[in-house]
């Protein structure tokens, strides 16, 4: 028996009746049309599909969509005012973070619950801090850059250049 | 993969989840972090008719101490129990599981209590609690029993919670001072099982006696495993390397792991020994710490 279900996504109030076997990626994607949440694995592994739930990182292929009734997402489509990008899509641009860009969505996501209880981290503290979001084409040298550059621009911080270092 | 139809019932208070189960019986599974049920309905090795959410209950979500016990409520998250400075206090063993267990997103859902109620001998948990001698309060109409962690696991899948019963809550009890813990398993990559695991807890009196001591075991046995020839090895001597030595021995003895694509079964026992001396000496450094 389809559940009607209230919940705010990217802070546009939605009320949709949903099969309690919906999962919450595919209520994003095909019922919002948000399709910046991507689904890699599917079995909670990759972290394509990492969006925000009241602010906590999490995997939306592994929540049901009627558990977000009465909660709050974001998702990769409203972490930017229009037409800007936020420090983080910055560092990712500038940094070459983003490769072929499946795994960016849900690496940024999860950033930005990252930055936002650990506003200054460690290299190792990111490297942790991102072991649930794989990237396939095996980038993440220039996805910490990116982040330590969002970490620095957002206390207002000189980041690191950019210029590849040949060693 | 979507997971077979279900009907989704979501309770505010303990009794109204107690009396759906009562209603529905084995057809319903309780659902709390959710990341080891809904993976297994989507690949359909579970598919319950009712699901029982328990996210909605206020108050399940305590970190307390009480009594000469630390508590836990059944909503308590790995990501909780990661940043809880009164866990950090008592028990530092839980610095070294939280961070090994999944990954972010998933502690930010998964519970400690689901992580018991689970049944499964390669979660991490289960050995944890087996090192610290904890008990679990299961709930029911008749109300709530206490249950010692070793009477808790029956075999696969299966332990002391019965299809009428919530696991409401973890006890701990605190430790003297001069105890040290500590928790390491032997993992492929971030996010895998355990090909083993180690949780050891023990206190040293002033002459560097071992006065009480914990041992479990990770994935190396078809139920938790407590190491017990180790502990008795260890209790009431001197923690030294011939010690160390003869409870690793035994541990490596008394597992039972199978062979798969983690390892061979002589591979896991030689694994387990050489965690297990590593664990003792990192709780020691940490009792005397």
């Amino acid at each position: 028996m389809n559940k009607e279900i209230s919940l705010t996504v990217n802070g546009e109030a939605h009320t949709v009746s949903v099969e309690p076997r919906l999962l919450l990626v595919h209520l994003i994607r095909e019922n919002l049309n948000l399709t910046g949440t991507h689904i890699g694995c599917d079995t909670s592994s990759c972290g394509a599909c990492t969006i925000l739930m009241d602010g906590k990182s999490v995997k939306s292929c592994t929540i049901l969509a009627v558990q977000a009734n009465g909660h709050s997402l974001e998702t990769i489509e409203g972490v930017s005012a229009e037409g800007q990008l936020n420090p983080l899509q910055n560092g990712f641009k500038q940094n070459h973070g983003l490769h072929c860009g499946f795994c960016t969505p849900g690496m940024i996501m999860r950033a930005t619950e990252l930055l936002a209880s650990n506003p200054n981290p460690t290299e190792e503290e990111i490297r942790w801090g991102i072991s649930g979001n794989l990237c396939r084409c095996t980038g993440y040298n220039n996805i910490v850059k990116a982040i330590l550059h969002a970490s620095a621009t957002m206390q207002g911080l000189e980041p690191a250049s950019t210029e590849p270092q040949f060693v | 993969m979507i997971p077979q139809s279900f009907e989704y019932e979501t309770p505010s208070t303990l009794q109204d989840a107690i009396g759906l189960l009562e209603k529905y019986g084995e057809d319903a599974k309780i659902l709390s972090g959710g990341h080891s049920l809904i993976p297994m309905m989507k690949l359909r090795f579970a598919s319950p008719e009712y699901i029982i959410d328990i996210n909605n209950i206020p108050g399940l979500d305590y970190i307390k101490e009480e009594a000469g016990l630390v508590k836990l409520g059944a909503l308590v998250r790995e990501a909780d129990v990661e940043h809880s400075d009164l866990l950090k206090t008592h028990f530092p063993i839980f610095a070294d599981v939280a961070k090994q267990i999944a990954d972010p997103q998933v502690r930010n859902r998964a519970t400690v209590a689901g992580n018991l109620a689970h049944g499964d001998a390669a979660n991490d948990q289960p050995a944890v609690m087996l090192a610290l001698r904890a008990s679990v309060v299961i709930t029911g109409s008749a109300g709530a029993r206490i249950v010692p962690i070793d009477e808790f696991f029956f075999g696969f899948y299966t332990t002391a919670i019965q299809p009428n019963e919530i696991l409401t809550e973890i006890q701990i009890p605190v430790p003297p001072s001069g105890t040290g813990s500590a928790y390491h398993k032997l993992e492929r990559k971030v996010g895998d099982y355990a090909t083993a695991g180690v949780g050891v807890q023990l206190t040293l009196d002033g002459k560097g006696i071992c006065t009480a001591i914990g041992i479990g075991l990770t994935n190396v046995n078809p139920v938790p495993l407590r190491a017990e020839r180790s502990e008795a090895a260890l209790l009431g001597k001197p923690i030294n390397e011939a010690t160390i030595a003869e409870a690793a021995k035994y541990a490596a003895e008394d597992c039972n792991p199978s062979t798969d694509l983690r390892g061979s079964d002589e591979y896991k026992r030689a694994m387990v020994a050489v965690l297990l001396k590593r664990m003792i000496i990192k709780a020691t450094e940490r009792a005397l710490a």
